[in-house]
């Protein structure tokens, strides 16, 4: 999987999660830039992208990521 | 929407929706329903906001809108012992409080004696029902008390199990005395996780991840499960459990088709494997009777081929045990409100049962208020119908045992009514026999699911709780009645239910807050007996006006001149259609019933009966 599908699906879980079409995603996007995205809608996100992908982040993981782009690094890994 | 509706039923696809839970709430609230607002408080030991988010899309899908309150992370029992300041202002229709093994701080450890152990278990226990007892006592409304899971591991193996020194045999003995506090308490509700997560794999459930993580004490994907099942306790709380089942015949409770294959062939009883599959379930099916759920068949048949489907020795279900049976070439849907028609009962209390999907899409198509399970494999049956919680049993009156037995004496009822020269004749025929009285404790659990489910004969259409119900009873400015109605058929059980209350600026007024009668005992002049009994009683107490308030809802039109009828003038209506109407009593007042004799408490309390005066 590229770089770019890995995005692409990413976005749509942000779209289902947050409710919002308009949202585009960068490497550098964080819980800053979106609204919604508190510690608790966090979790619904972790485990909507885990399902997406078929992948199990672990705690370090979890607890490690400062950005989408390092979820993107992370998911990239995996699905190798 | 249409599949968004479909994906909140069991079987749950609970990856969709927590996912969507956002477009799916706001299809939801986008929906042509009247709601109820009830005030939760869901008060954790663990985080909780999924719980709710998610409990919202269900409560809304059964018609209710919920207000939260959520506790502070982990706060439960600290909310309600030290009177949190937002929780009383909040004052909760009902409380859920989700605690879990995680909550558990002390074990049992192999080196405890018997009596150690034992005392551990109070130890644990008795905050619990410090707490129950303080909400009993503060805020009086219906409690929901999840029961502890099985803990993720067991130090001891199988002797975990037995041996009192184990976390399993523990959780178990604590789970025990929860129980006990259910069966002496109404009001209290258990939720049974234990069964819950035991359905859904205790190793997914309990994953540790989830709690190391964002302390949850289940795993976020079986969150959907815990909040579908506690909305069925919920709703089932407030009235809105189904009624009936609307079944089909052929591939549903037998195998093959009776039309084609004649009564002999179809798979039945305990001869062939599929035979037994069948069995089991029109045993599920029929062992719904003594819930008061009643039984109905909508199949495209010759009604003679599925009497004889019916009749076959080794059949459990016999004709007899249906209130209708529509056995015929009409659509399912159009039969399928022919049936709530004869039932008295609204399209929303009716579950369909049909092995066919073009059968079933039609059906939640035409009425969509009907519930359809996906009944696609006779082996699931059970299964689904089960989980679905359509029929959660939270109350258990005594009427329930007796609704199959009433509908029938209702159907003699009807027969005999052909007989007579004139109605009046006939009512006298039924030798009917009321008891009204004041509220009291014996019949409270039934008044409060009449008041929670009572639709159309029904002028305010007020939800109230059993707590509720206990507090206006308890009230002296109030007057309360039940009407119980028994006649030559059988009895009726408590059909009506009236209250109100003085004015407390003109105490010679009395405002009536809800007036309801249950359809079974329409045309009977129950309502008749009932005014009299209220004027007697308002008499009583002095007073020489009575209010009365008609709030139309979709369902309510049948009693939009009952006022009227019972000799009140109409004082004011608005733009809404509320009205509002007079008794004047300064005049005097006639009675109107003659033809039910009555039971009532005499003003020295006694139980007298007054003669059937034949004016």
């Amino acid at each position: 999987m590229t770089r770019k599908e890995i995005f692409e699906r990413l976005e749509e879980v942000f779209h289902d999660i947050f409710d919002d079409s308009g949202i585009v995603l960068k490497d550098t996007t964080t819980a800053e830039d979106i609204e919604d995205w508190d510690s608790l809608e966090h979790i619904n996100l972790v485990v909507a992208v885990e399902k997406c992908f078929g992948i199990k982040f672990t705690m370090g993981e979890v607890t490690g990521m400062k950005n989408v782009g390092e979820m993107a690094d992370i998911i990239e890994e995996r699905v190798k | 929407m249409e599949r968004d509706a479909v994906l909140l039923e069991y079987p749950l696809d609970s990856e969709y929706i927590l996912k969507k839970r956002k477009a799916i709430k706001r299809q939801l609230k986008s929906r042509d329903m009247t709601y109820i607002k009830k005030k939760i408080a869901v008060l954790g030991g663990s985080t909780t906001h999924d719980m709710k988010e998610i409990l919202e899309l269900f409560l809304l899908k059964h018609g209710i809108e919920p207000i939260f309150y959520e506790s502070e992370y982990g706060q439960y029992w600290q909310d309600v012992m030290f009177d949190s300041v937002e929780l009383s202002e909040f004052c909760p229709d009902v409380i859920y409080i989700h605690t879990s093994t995680r909550n558990i701080m002390d074990f049992p450890t192999v080196r405890n004696s018997q009596e150690e152990v034992a005392e551990l278990a109070e130890k644990v226990y008795q905050p619990f029902e410090a707490m129950w007892e303080k909400i009993s006592e503060t805020y009086h409304c219906p409690v929901i008390q999840n029961n502890f899971e099985p803990p993720f591991y067991r130090l001891l193996g199988n002797r975990d199990v037995w041996d009192f020194h184990g976390g399993l045999n523990f959780v178990n003995r604590l789970n025990e005395r929860f129980y006990l506090y259910a069966q002496s308490h109404e009001n209290f509700y258990i939720q049974d996780i234990h069964y819950l997560a035991s359905c859904y794999g205790l190793q997914r459930w309990a994953d540790p991840f989830y709690w190391h993580m964002y302390k949850y004490a289940l795993a976020v994907p079986a969150i959907p499960e815990l909040a579908y099942n506690l909305a069925n306790l919920i709703k089932s709380i407030y009235g809105k459990n189904k009624k009936a089942f609307v079944l089909d015949l052929d591939n549903t409770l037998w195998g093959g088709i009776v039309g084609d294959d004649g009564p002999d062939r179809i798979e039945i009883g305990q001869e062939t494997s599929v035979g037994q599959m069948y069995s089991e379930f029109q045993q599920y099916v029929k062992a719904h009777k003594d819930l008061g759920i009643m039984l109905t068949i909508d199949s495209k048949n010759e009604e003679e081929n599925a009497l004889a489907g019916l009749n076959r020795p080794d059949s459990i279900l016999k004709p007899d045990d249906f209130l209708v049976i529509k056995a015929n070439w009409d659509s399912k849907d159009q039969n399928l409100l022919r049936i709530a028609e004869e039932l008295n009962v609204g399209v929303e209390s009716l579950v369909f049962v049909d092995d066919n999907p073009a059968e079933r899409h039609i059906v939640s198509l035409q009425i969509p208020e009907a519930a359809v399970p996906e009944m696609e494999k006779p082996e699931r049956y059970i299964e689904i119908l089960d989980r679905s919680g359509f029929f959660e049993v939270s109350a258990f009156s005594s009427d329930d045992l007796r609704r199959n037995q009433m509908y029938q004496a209702n159907a003699a009822r009807k027969k005999q009514e052909a007989g007579f020269e004139n109605y009046e004749d006939y009512l006298r025929s039924l030798e009917m026999r009321a008891e009204i009285r004041t509220f009291s404790p014996a019949y409270m659990s039934r008044i409060s699911q009449l008041t929670g489910k009572s639709n159309q004969f029904n002028l305010t259409t007020r939800r109230c709780s059993l707590a509720e119900l206990e507090g206006i009873a308890k009230d002296s400015g109030n007057i309360t009645l039940y009407g119980k109605l028994e006649d030559r058929f059988g009895d009726n059980g408590v059909v009506s239910v009236v209250f109100g209350h003085l004015d407390s600026d003109f105490p010679k007024r009395f405002h009536i807050d809800l007036w309801l009668m249950s359809c079974r005992v329409l045309k009977r002049n129950m309502e008749f007996a009932m005014m009299d009994a209220l004027v007697r009683q308002c008499q009583e107490k002095g007073v020489n006006e009575i209010f009365g308030y008609y709030y139309p809802t979709k369902k309510n039109k049948m009693v939009k001149e009952f006022y009227a009828l019972q000799g009140f003038e109409k004082v004011s209506e608005d733009d809404l259609g509320n009205t509002i109407w007079k008794l004047d009593l300064s005049a005097g007042y006639e009675k109107k019933n003659d033809v039910i004799q009555i039971e009532e408490e005499s003003v020295e309390k006694q139980i007298v009966l007054s003669p059937v005066c034949p004016e």
